[in-house]
């Protein structure tokens, strides 16, 4: 961004990522198009500039007057049939002179424009591209030159060269360059790793060509965006310049040099401040809209899988009688939830009791974090939840406010997946534990600060003192998820929800902290909802088991009893596919597919599609899920459930292949 | 930490040096009539002689530049070619003009930009709907247009403020403050659209961060998560941007300056260049990297405070 008067640009250039992020060619052309057609205040802007830009081309035809003609006789005149904008102090045709004014203003954007953007790409895609050594120079260089304000650089080469307009122009071309640099930069560093990009340098292709060929291709969306920004900016500044008299000579016409005319008769006719500085306000203003346009249109086309197809699904119609017991701490029954009326979560029902640790497996996008969100009351407003969850005897669905934060850290607490970011990166340890502590326990001064050790000494931490002085990034992984349980623990929970506790962490870590967990639920008695893909953390944790396949509960049981009698073909697959609780000796095996989308969910079983026992009854219509009869090797078992027509078969066969292993042993 | 600031520092003394020395030399590279602009058509060629040898101009131009540097680290940026005074004296008393509208200005973007964004982040959608309006306009008017609307409602039409001139504080306070209060406004607005922006944007971002649903999870009050966390975690972005805009405020004072008739830096630049008057120009542009320098400085310090990785480091 270049020094002179337009500073930060909205939604700036830092925060635009590349429109190859996905990885992915870019869309095609039309597509875009269709796209951008579809933002009206884009589509109107758009046509604004052509229209103006098309009118100043053709100046020389359109414009009813000689912009230099005086007319003393009609001078100051306000809008008229003969002069559609009025004229000025000398009686020159206002609009003649806009038209004429343009081709200056235009042909000067064009050339700052045409320099920015060479230089921009050039010296962007090598820093970005090739890296080290050059990327450092072109950094530096480009923050000394965002550092000058540019006036001072401009006043010198209008003074050198006798106020020559398109010297001029190109001199602002080069200092507007490192708004275009820093955005091909960064486009271009976050493709160089994409997998085309090194397939090609591994086939010896050169830089210079997959530059070219690969990875300016792939980032000309911000590019593009940044450029219209870049023009609405260099138009500002051009248009001071003209009006301190830089680069025009009157009485020549230009659009800033007509709003200092218009001040010199201010106070006989304040009409003419209006056509000049309106025009230049509104092409100025029409770039941003563009370049807030284009810029939406990049975002879609990055993020339009599966909100394409936002049709309504069919909501299967079976009363999933999860079965009940008297003593439960939470309840979920029949909790659906949905995004702008594409469900994603579809009756979910399960209990939790005091003091037991629930897991709820599957893979991504199955609908355990929306389930887990919508326990704790922190789905994105435009979550659409129905059905119950009732925690205590008090329901939360769409409760007030106040019940909710009644609840939270109290009732329930939460940890997150990644602990690194699941503290506030500008507050200690201490500050952000004793501010929950304060919340909770309304300690204050030593006894917080005893309370805050105490904390960090309950989640075995071997130092609190030194930890409670740390920033969040002063902490290892493992410790920073033992400080976000001391934050959950803070309240003294009756349920603590953990989306994915160790997934983020290395595989020595992941074993402590899952002691660590099962240490406090036995220490506090407090019940764990655990949200995992991993089976091994539900062998490790776990008193009862919810499989959720997209977006239904497919399977519920006891941990032991899951694992020893999995009665729905997913269940068994994830159980074949994980290392740690496969049978020994078998072999390892993945599941085929991946998980539908939620916009393409079937009417009949959602698993069907990669299950190896289908039926044709399992896609005639929806699946209920049903209570299995507890099987004679666990006669005492409670409550298995499975979403399954063949479940009763696959029990029967797992009783089978049971014996024989016993037989064999 | 320090070894930041040091490096920062040694970029700020590269400004410091490349920018007079390519204005110089842009400068030197035109300005062969001096001489002839400043005495008249009428000179004699000994007239003229004596001239350029009074202010060194018969030396060659990298002689001129080095004796130049030579004052220029004393402090002494030569005599003005237009009025033969030192432009030291030339600039003084404009610093203070210049410094009263930049600091103005600075004020006035920072404060009324962080409310509003503030205002955007935590009031209701039509308020951030307003706020979103009013910054796509206000980015796009440009501050010279603005200037003269201002003058055009509130001088000419209200006779509320002066539309031109300066009155120097020791005169009359009252008289001063209200001499800056449209060209103050002018300079500010596009800093304020960009401020409230960046700052209603960062605050969005933190309330919708992991860690504040980790903390709401637990407890944490939605006051805290906006006034606590969300507003000191957008602190360091937005005082980047302040330097960013601050710079652009810079440039844009020498435009509102001549506007509003302002006896300060930048309407002196202006007439300077349009007279050649190279060691005048120089002069200001020192100034305005010291200024530059200054606040870079300032920011960093500001940065290396609000950042707990930058303090630790």
């Amino acid at each position: 961004m270049t020094a002179i008067d337009t500073p930060a640009v909205p939604g700036g250039p830092s925060t635009d990522l590349p429109a190859a992020e996905s990885g992915g060619r870019p869309p095609s052309r039309f597509r875009a198009l269709r796209e951008y057609l579809r933002r009206p205040l884009g589509v109107i802007a758009g046509a604004f500039l052509l229209v103006v830009i098309v009118a100043t081309a053709l100046a020389r035809v359109i414009s009813p007057y000689d912009p230099l003609k005086q007319d003393l006789f009609h001078s100051l005149a306000l809008p008229s049939a003969t002069h559609l904008l009025g004229t000025d102090k000398l009686g020159r045709d206002v609009l003649s002179r806009l038209l004429w004014g343009g081709q200056v203003s235009l042909l000067g954007l064009v050339e700052a424009l045409a320099v920015a953007f060479v230089i921009g790409i050039t010296l962007g895609l090598v820093a970005g591209y090739v890296g080290r050594v050059i990327d450092n120079v072109i950094s530096r260089l480009t923050e000394v030159v965002m550092a000058i304000p540019g006036i001072v650089i401009l006043l010198m080469v209008y003074s050198a060269t006798n106020n020559n307009q398109h010297i001029g122009m190109i001199v602002l071309g080069v200092l507007s360059a490192p708004t275009l640099i820093r955005v091909t930069r960064g486009a271009a560093q976050a493709v160089r790793e994409e997998t085309y990009v090194a397939a090609s340098r591994v086939t010896g292709m050169g830089r210079i060509l997959i530059m070219i060929r690969h990875v300016l291709p792939n980032i000309w969306g911000p590019i593009i965006v940044n450029t219209a920004v870049l023009a609405a900016v260099i138009l500002g500044i051009q248009g001071g310049l003209n009006y301190i008299n830089l680069g025009v000579n009157p009485p020549n016409p230009s659009w800033g040099g007509m709003v200092s005319e218009a001040q010199q008769t201010l106070s006989q006719q304040p009409w003419l401040i209006i056509p000049s500085g309106l025009l230049i306000t509104l092409v100025i203003m029409s770039f941003m809209l563009v370049a807030d346009a284009l810029r939406d249109t990049s975002a879609s086309n990055r993020s339009r899988a599966g909100s394409a197809k936002a049709a309504a699904q069919a909501v299967s119609a079976d009363g999933d009688d999860v079965p009940a017991a008297d003593e439960v701490l939470l309840r979920v029954r029949d909790t659906s939830v949905s995004f702008s009326g594409l469900e994603v979560v579809s009756r979910v029902g399960f209990d939790v009791r005091p003091g037991e640790a629930l897991g709820i497996v599957g893979e991504s996008g199955c609908g355990k974090t929306v389930t887990a969100s919508a326990i704790l009351g922190s789905l994105d407003a435009s979550a659409v939840t129905s059905g119950h969850v009732i925690f205590e005897g008090q329901e939360l669905v769409n409760a007030p406010r106040k019940v909710r934060a009644g609840i939270r850290g109290s009732g329930i607490a939460y940890i997150s997946q990644d602990p690194m970011v699941a503290l506030d990166p500008s507050f200690s340890v201490a500050s952000q534990l004793g501010e929950l502590v304060g919340r909770h326990d309304h300690l204050r001064g030593a006894h917080r600060r005893e309370r805050v050790i105490d904390l960090l000494t309950q989640v075995g931490l071997p130092d609190p003192a030194d930890v409670a002085r740390r920033f969040p990034h002063q902490l290892s992984g493992g410790m920073a998820q033992r400080v976000s349980i001391a934050c959950a623990l803070a309240g003294r929970p009756r349920l603590l929800v953990a989306d994915e506790p160790t997934t983020a962490l290395d595989v020595t870590i992941q074993g402590e902290i899952l002691g660590l967990l099962r240490r406090l639920q036995q220490d506090t008695g407090m019940s764990i909802v655990i949200i995992t893909h991993d089976l091994g953390v539900v062998a490790d944790i776990c008193d009862r088991v919810v499989v959720m396949y997209a977006g239904q509960v497919i399977e519920a049981a006891d941990a032991e009893e899951l694992f020893a009698d999995p009665s729905h073909p997913y269940t068994r697959a994830l159980l074949a596919s994980n290392p740690i609780v496969a049978e020994a000796g078998t072999k390892l095996l993945s599941i085929p597919g991946t998980v539908p989308n939620p916009a393409d969910w079937p009417h009949g079983c959602r698993f069907a599609d990669r299950c190896p026992l289908r039926l044709d009854a399992c896609t005639e219509g929806p699946i209920r899920l049903e209570l299995l009869p507890a099987p004679p090797t666990h006669p005492d078992t409670l409550d298995h459930a499975a979403r399954c027509i063949r479940a009763e078969e696959l029990e029967t066969t797992n009783q089978l292949a049971a014996k024989k292993t016993k037989e064999a042993a | 930490m320090l070894k930041n600031l040091g490096l920062r520092l040694l970029g700020s003394l590269v400004l410091l040096i490349v920018v007079p020395t390519i204005t110089f030399f842009l400068q030197g590279a035109g300005s062969n009539n001096i001489a002839r602009s400043v005495l008249g058509l009428t000179a004699t060629k000994s007239q003229i002689d004596a001239f350029n040898h009074t202010l060194g101009l018969d030396q060659p131009l990298w002689q001129r530049y080095f004796s130049w540097l030579g004052g220029a680290v004393h402090g002494d940026f030569g005599l003005s070619y237009t009025t033969q005074q030192p432009v030291q004296d030339i600039l003084a008393p404009r610093l203070a003009v210049s410094l009263s509208l930049i600091v103005g200005a600075l004020l006035v973007f920072t404060i009324v930009g962080m409310l509003l964004g503030v205002i955007s982040a935590t009031g209701n959608k039509i308020v951030g709907r307003v706020v979103d309006a009013v910054s796509t306009v206000g980015i796009a008017v440009p501050n010279f247009w603005l200037a003269v609307i201002l003058i055009a409602v509130f001088a000419v039409n209200l006779n509320l403020l002066p539309a031109t001139g300066y009155v120097d504080p020791s005169d009359d306070p009252g008289l001063w403050l209200a001499s800056l209060v449209l060209p103050v406004i002018a300079l500010a607005f596009a800093g304020i659209t960009a401020v409230a922006k960046q700052t209603r944007d960062q605050m969005l971002l933190s309330i919708a961060s992991p860690y504040a649903r980790s903390l709401r999870a637990n407890g944490a009050s939605e006051f805290s998560l906006v006034y606590k966390h969300a507003l000191r975690n957008a602190a360091a972005p937005v005082v980047t941007v302040l330097g960013v805009i601050f710079v652009g405020a810079l440039s844009g004072s020498v435009i509102v300056e001549n506007i509003f008739v302002l006896p300060g830096l930048g309407s002196q630049a202006l007439q300077s260049t349009l007279q050649h008057d190279v060691p005048v120009i120089q002069g200001i542009s020192v100034y305005f990297i010291i200024i530059v320098v200054i606040v870079n400085v300032l920011i960093d310090i500001a940065n290396t405070i609000l950042n707990p990785k930058v303090r630790a480091a």
